[in-house]
């Protein structure tokens, strides 16, 4: 539950700054170009949900591609462990029921068997991890408006970009509209701690007026500057060969790792190396 | 009720991802086609509102707790379905980028689970039939409520089917289904009371508003209506159908058998079918067989006695990739002061 209010309006809002703040950043991971970070990042997502559902020690050599991901673009791991946290509930009650509802004996350790429900639960964590960390990786590294631009060049429906960067845009505008029209209700509702549905519906309700208006403004002054539906980006991309490098690189890595089990083979030359 | 791609399988995924891409291009063709581009800031800004919404929590009444709404149905009725599904598809993308909600693979499903079904089923099918192009209060009520539950249950629905066509979570069909539908009508019943109190607040401070987005929608909208179903629900099934025969090693159907039945594989299953569904999954899959590792002499993985020597193989590697893992990114942090 979260404290109700202008307070979750304000940070929420805050979090979203802070990201962009990030993504302006110069480092060798920022400089790619947005179509490279976002080809690759749906690459590895895919290679990470394509392993089987027993797989936990063959995802581990995928973690190499967050990490270095992180350090290099100077991300602070506790953001992106924040932002793990958030999104944790939905993959932990459903992957709840893996242990119990999986009993098989998977792996045997000494005396203690492992059952298969456990192996899958720590599966379904493990990817959860690897593909959410990618998704912030790729927007606290890139930014909104050039994951857009991404978009836009790799032939997703123009409506659809224009209309993510001019929610983006209005996002923060009518988030702080929000925060103002509940800290004019909590000044008036000294006694209330929470709004109930009635006054809901009034308080939604005008926000969704001021924002129709907004909109007419604004789709005129669009109008007045020669908008005919398509938003031209000021910046051009280039894709360069250290971009080209950039995915062929990673893409190789992961396909690498998704043939060869590679902590096995490791583990195997070692024991062979022992006496 | 947002899906994780971490419960997705590539199958699934990959299935939901072309629907609603197809959905989201023709609902943009279709957009441009009317000449509608009025529509664009109009989008953006339904869609900003929704996210400030969502952010202001109400109570509840008679639970004590507090939620947000979800909204898709105010948007349905206030820009007619078509430009509705967008701006929801693009709700849902910001969420999975900037919020984590919702991953990069299952937006497709997220966005047929919350935008398709509210827009192009509920809406069409349940409010426009008994709110109409003359809304009463009464009228507004009972078809927001309705349509509202509608689209609930079966996003619900979708996001049981689609995580049991993946196969990685053990939650069985029904048990989940018991689990999410009664949740969600819950859910589906408070949000149908703001939705038809957002509605009738708008309806009745600029009425002009809903009958523009009434009369926005053409008849010939039916038509397109009953081929993107068709659509959807044939890549709902040719999604099912794959993911439940996805791979050789038991999972969904093989896996409960194996269970049921104290071995792996009864028979071959269904013989003919099970080699074609194979032989697309092979053309289809990233990989042809999603764990060939196994089918090369390591773990079985319905032997309850592991062979000890490779368990212990599989950790020493296990602990050295993450020891490696580390070391990279420590040499990365040294070397980022030299650049």
């Amino acid at each position: 539950m979260r404290a109700g209010g202008a307070s979750s309006l304000e940070s929420a809002l805050l979090d979203l700054r802070g990201i962009e703040t990030l993504a302006q950043q110069e480092t060798p991971v920022h400089r790619r170009d947005p179509r490279a970070k976002v080809v690759t990042a749906l690459a590895f997502i895919a290679v990470v949900i394509s392993f089987g559902k027993y797989d936990v020690s063959a995802l581990l050599p995928l973690l190499a591609y967050p990490v270095a991901l992180i350090v290099a673009g100077n991300l602070p791991a506790r953001f992106v462990l924040g932002k793990l946290l958030l999104a944790l509930p939905f993959a932990l009650v459903i992957g709840m029921f893996n242990p119990l509802l999986d009993r098989t004996a998977l792996v045997q350790l000494g005396d203690l068997r492992v059952s298969g429900g456990w192996v899958s639960f720590a599966s379904i964590m493990l990817r959860f991890g690897l593909t959410v960390s990618a998704a912030v990786i790729l927007i606290a590294t890139t930014g909104f408006g050039p994951v857009c631009l991404a978009l836009n060049r790799l032939k997703a429906p123009r409506v659809f970009t224009t209309q993510l960067m001019l929610l983006y845009r209005y996002l923060f505008v009518l988030t702080e509209e929000a925060g103002r029209m509940m800290r004019a209700w909590s000044l008036r509702a000294v006694s209330e701690r929470r709004i109930s549905i009635r006054v809901f519906g009034s308080l939604a309700g005008q926000l969704l007026l001021r924002a129709l208006d907004r909109a007419q403004r604004l789709h005129a002054a669009m109008l007045c500057r020669g908008f005919d539906g398509t938003i031209r980006p000021m910046r051009r991309l280039k894709f360069t060969a250290a971009d080209l490098g950039f995915v062929a690189g990673w893409c190789a890595f992961f396909m690498i790792a998704r043939i060869y089990h590679l902590p096995h083979l490791l583990g195997q030359g070692m024991m062979r190396m022992l006496p | 009720m947002h899906m994780a791609d971490a419960l997705v399988s590539p199958v699934v995924g990959g299935a939901m991802w072309v629907a609603a891409g197809c959905l989201v291009a023709a609902s943009a063709r279709r957009l441009r086609r009317g000449l509608d581009e009025r529509k664009a800031p109009l989008m953006g800004v339904l869609g900003a509102f929704i996210f400030a919404a969502q952010m202001i929590n109400f109570s509840i009444p008679m639970t004590g707790s507090s939620g947000h709404i979800g909204g898709g149905m105010i948007l349905a009725i206030l820009l007619g379905p078509e430009a509705a599904f967008i701006a929801i598809a693009s709700v849902v993308t910001v969420q999975a980028l900037f919020f984590a909600d919702g991953g990069l693979l299952a937006l497709g499903c997220n966005i047929i689970n919350m935008g398709f079904f509210p827009c192009f089923i509920a809406y069409p099918l349940i409010y426009r039939k008994i709110a109409g192009a003359r809304p009463t209060q009464r009228r507004i009520f009972a078809g927001a409520m309705l349509s509202v539950v509608a689209g609930l249950q079966l996003g619900a629905l979708g996001v049981v089917l689609e995580t049991t066509c993946s196969g990685i979570s053990e939650l069985p069909f029904k048990a989940f289904v018991l689990m999410m539908l009664p949740i969600h009508l819950a859910i589906g019943i408070a949000e149908g009371f703001i939705t038809s109190a957002v509605v009738s607040f708008v309806w009745r401070a600029r009425p002009e508003i809903l009958e523009v987005a009434a009369a926005a929608v053409p008849i010939g909208a039916l038509k397109i209506k009953k081929v993107l179903a068709g659509l959807a629900v044939a890549t709902i099934l040719v999604a099912g159908v794959l993911s439940w025969f996805a791979s050789a090693n038991p999972d969904g159907l093989e896996w409960s058998m194996a269970r049921t039945a104290g071995k792996e594989e009864l028979a071959a299953p269904a013989g003919a079918v099970h080699a074609a569904v194979e032989r697309i999954q092979s053309l289809t899959a990233f990989l042809p067989d999603y764990d060939f590792k196994r089918a090369s002499g390591n773990v079985e993985p319905q032997a309850a006695t592991v062979n000890a020597g490779t368990t212990t193989a599989g950790l020493v590697g296990s602990a050295l990739t993450l020891a490696l893992v580390a070391l990279l990114g420590i040499i990365l942090k040294t070397q980022r002061p030299a650049e």
